[in-house]
């Protein structure tokens, strides 16, 4: 039966590069070995035949791998096999999933559990939800293949014996196959994994071992990327200032443009319209040439800098980066970015502006917005797990602590209340929603940018009453909402406070009351002196506070003496992720966007169309890491350059352990319904 | 005008609560007044306002009269116009604030006091506010709008009137105690229960700060 399962795998995939890396890939073992390998099989046939829908609908960038002859299945190793299994699927566990149609077109807009009721916990029994989340997630991300990694990786396997380094990457070190690893890695570890993007970083260091160095503040080089987010600067109008300008402005690393079909700019991160203007206009025209030819352009690679194009109604959305993200990823940003222009304006207005006059200048409309888009790019550029992984983050409370605050909320919501949250410094504490209507991770990406990235909320210093379109919710209308802020530092104290983030942002707690009723101010503003009043009384506010300030752990917190430098862990079902302190290896924001940087490699890999990758090791000068893949979870993580794969592997398992031990207290499940 | 001599002598405390609305285009500075105000703090780099900021700050006339506003601190961009009726619909007063460097805010603040005077309650206090005077102290050049221009259309419309800046504070405390002493302390409260119960102005005969505890059981 397993050998069936290899072989139809094998046949539906068109060739034998995914099977090669799974067979070669023992995932780190035997965390599910208590689920009966029978019932996962045709789980994972199921899943194989979805891979196989979903890649042939795609178009044009992998073409070679099209090409290539379909190889008639590989033998299944016996020693890994066992392991592939319980690895990989048998967390999926049973046929149930079947009931369940596959969607694939909802993968975009992916709810989060804490809006599906029916979920109720990450079961591993419970095969039909897991395995349909893992469906969604997987179907997006197929869309375009990245520049790196996956190509590559094709390149290699589809024939030739070059030694890439991609065929190995995919090893998993586990005990059993350890020797025979060792052979193989021997030769080509020298061809470790260098991303462009890992390569661009690196040229900014001069230590052997970035990962390890602290002291890459005063690197001259190192200047360039803290200068990403500086204005240019309008020079006195000397001889030459101009091409000062854009000197400057070539010489960061991501832009993201906005423009209208007809080629006016909307929105562009760096630098003024004036200096711009001849970019906008080659980049109108070199799309428009592809629209007229109906042959729309996805993007293109120039000089090492990746451009990609995002058409969005009447709207042109383009980015244009040198940190090496694929076309998935910036893809996510552009979405998001658009998101927030319908968030401003409406999806119906939107059309409307454009319908009355193409010419229209978007400018106008949007103004004072600026600050949310250039938030969302500078987050972007900085580097989001939370982007990345289109998942959320929750404050980490014991399961009862957090029972507290829903029944505090649902015993104080007023009739006119949709949405209720408490959100610490971006990490979502609890919800309160309909049993009817879900909250997306996109929309509450845009509302945690607009509270904690951008300023212009927070430094107002009062309560807030913020019409707003939530895109996921409904893209045609506005809801309202109430937005107050706790100070997470000890005692009285409004607005200011002493201890700060990671980032460097003080923390703070917001209350947050959405509403449909645009006269719903005084009734929310009740309700949250209600929900203040009532969690300072039985205690939450303190429990909240003193889990805001102790921040999130270390890695060796989490497990003692672990190799692991960093991890994300995103339970797919939940839509959330968990990671620990970028403290004390990640501590710099070059470090950060080095490790996001790692993190976004090993994404693209594993979610590269036509991969089936489901577990991938990855050695480079800097570090040793791993992404590690199944219907239930995505597990990427980081060790130091001396660590070995065993301890690696070791560590990840343990981190699913603790995941799952602590899953009611990292994850949101359920949330509060009325 | 901020001179005028405190009539009220009434025995005991007084406390009263006004809605005040701030109105004009945007960057002109409407949150930096409040800020100022409410918090005596000044950002120079201050992004927009999104949506509209509620906040509260108490003034104390005289020995025995205590004000409260509850202030509604509006976005000027046009797009939240379609919003402005529901703030300044149960305001007691308001402030309409132009920017005394640009020329065409002061035709955005008229066209907001004629609404004001036009839908607004019908006894509404407005007060005209010259924002940024602290850019013509360094640069007079900079002024697009007069002192006398501007003050002779107060006049005419029936405006308080003031030159501010947020930033050095100037007349920032005198234009809320001006629009405080202009209020009409005696008779606002029973008013405004009577019309909004909810929304309105409330006169309690309590110290400000030790209200509340009455929790929502919607």
């Amino acid at each position: 039966m397993v050998h069936d399962n290899e072989g139809s795998a094998a046949a539906s995939d068109g060739g034998n590069t995914p099977i090669d890396k799974r067979d070669t890939s023992p995932p780190p073992a035997k965390i599910e070995s208590d689920t009966a390998i029978d019932e996962t099989v045709p789980a994972v046939r199921d899943l194989q035949q979805d891979f196989q829908v979903s890649a042939t609908s795609q178009s044009g960038v992998s073409s070679t791998i099209h090409a290539e002859e379909p190889r008639p299945p590989l033998p299944a190793r016996s020693g890994n096999l066992d392991l592939l299994q319980e690895g990989n699927y048998s967390p999926s566990g049973s046929l149930q999933r079947s009931r369940k149609p596959v969607r694939p077109q909802l993968q975009s807009t992916a709810t989060t559990a804490l809006s599906r009721t029916d979920i109720n916990t990450l079961s591993y029994q419970d095969g039909s939800r897991d395995t349909y989340a893992a469906s969604a997630e997987t179907t997006p991300l197929s869309k375009p293949v990245g520049l790196f990694g996956s190509v590559k990786r094709f390149k290699g396997l589809g024939g030739s014996e070059t030694g890439d380094s991609a065929s190995v990457k995919s090893y998993v070190p586990t005990s059993e196959t350890g020797g025979d690893v060792e052979s193989l890695l021997g030769e080509v570890l020298s061809a470790s994994q260098q991303s462009p993007a890992w390569k661009l970083l690196s040229t900014q260091y001069e230590t052997p071992n970035p990962f390890d160095a602290a002291d890459y503040e005063d690197d001259e080089a190192t200047v360039e990327f803290y200068q990403e987010f500086d204005d240019i600067r309008q020079t006195d109008p000397d001889v030459g200032s101009e091409e000062q300008q854009l000197a400057q402005w070539q010489s960061k690393r991501k832009h993201f443009l906005i423009l209208s079909s007809a080629g006016k700019p909307i929105y562009n991160r760096h630098g003024d319209d004036n200096l711009i203007s001849g970019y906008i206009g080659i980049i109108q025209t070199i799309i428009s040439f592809y629209e007229g030819a109906d042959d729309q352009l996805g993007g293109f690679t120039a000089a090492g800098t990746r451009f990609v194009i995002m058409s969005q109604g009447p709207l042109y959305l383009v980015a244009i980066s040198k940190l090496g993200e694929n076309d998935a990823q910036l893809r996510v940003q552009l979405e998001a970015l658009y998101m927030q222009i319908l968030s401003t304006l409406t999806l119906p207005t939107l059309t409307h502006l454009f319908a009355n006059r193409a010419s229209t200048d978007l400018r106008r409309p949007l103004q004072g917005t600026e600050p949310l888009l250039s938030a969302l790019a500078d987050t972007f550029t900085r580097g989001s797990p939370p982007t990345l992984l289109s998942a959320l983050e929750c404050l980490k409370i014991r399961k009862s602590q957090r029972q507290v605050i829903n029944d505090t909320l649902l015993r104080t919501k007023c009739d006119t209340l949709l949405y209720g949250l408490i959100v610490a410094s971006g990490r979502l504490v609890s919800v309160v929603r309909p049993r009817k209507h879900s909250l997306h991770p996109s929309d509450l990406q845009l509302i945690f940018n607009m509270l904690f990235e951008a300023r212009g909320v927070k430094a107002g210093g009062g309560e807030n009453w913020i019409p707003l379109c939530l895109p996921g919710f409904n893209k045609n209308g506005y809801l309202y909402m109430y937005v107050s802020f706790v100070s997470a530092s000890e005692g009285e104290g409004g607005g200011s406070s002493d201890d700060c983030n990671e980032s460097g942002k003080p923390e703070e707690i917001a209350i947050l009351l959405i509403s449909a009723k645009k006269e719903s101010f005084y009734d929310l503003r009740k309700m949250r002196d209600a929900v203040v009043e009532q969690l300072d009384k039985n205690g939450s506010m303190s429990i909240i506070k003193a889990a805001v300030r102790r921040g999130r752990p270390t890695a060796t917190d989490i497990i003692p003496g672990t190799v692991l430098r960093h991890f994300l862990y995103k339970s797919k079902g939940n839509v959330q992720f968990t990671m620990p302190s970028y403290e004390p290896h990640f501590t710099t924001m070059l470090a950060r966007r080095r490790l996001l940087s790692l993190y976004h490699t090993l994404h693209a890999s594993v979610h590269a169309k036509n991969a089936h990758l489901k577990v991938h090791h990855c050695i480079s000068r800097e570090s040793i890491s791993l992404a590690w893949v199944t219907p239930l979870f995505e597990l990427y993580c980081v060790a130091g350059p001396h660590a070995s794969r065993n301890a690696l592997a070791h560590s990840a398992n343990k981190v699913v352990q603790w995941v799952r031990r602590e899953e009611e207290r990292v994850f949101i499940i359920g949330g509060a319904i009325f | 005008m901020t001179s005028r001599v405190s009539t009220g002598t009434r025995p005991g405390a007084r406390f009263a609560q006004f809605k005040l609305v701030l109105l004009g285009e945007s960057a002109v500075g409407k949150s930096s007044l409040v800020l100022r105000f409410v918090k005596d703090q000044f950002d120079d780099y201050r992004e927009s306002t999104i949506g509209a900021a509620f906040l509260t700050q108490t003034i104390s006339l005289d020995d025995t009269t205590t004000v409260k506003f509850e202030i509604w601190d509006t976005a000027g961009q046009e797009r939240y116009k379609s919003l402005a009726p529901m703030y300044y619909r149960n305001a007691n007063c308001a402030v309409v604030v132009y920017d005394i460097t640009q020329a065409s805010s002061l035709d955005k603040a008229k066209a907001w006091v004629k609404e004001l005077q036009r839908q607004a309650n019908e006894n509404i206090i407005i007060a005209l506010a010259g924002n940024k005077a602290d850019l013509v102290a360094e640069h007079p050049d900079k002024r697009a709008i007069t002192t006398s221009d501007a003050e002779a259309y107060a006049r005419e419309a029936g405006l308080l009137f003031f030159e501010t800046s947020a930033k050095t504070a100037e007349n920032v405390r005198e234009l809320f105690t001006a629009i405080a002493r202009k209020l009409p302390l005696e008779q606002a409260g029973a008013r405004n229960m009577r019309s909004n119960p909810r929304q309105g102005v409330d006169l309690r005969p309590e110290a400000p700060g030790t209200q509340g505890g009455g929790a929502c059981n919607c």
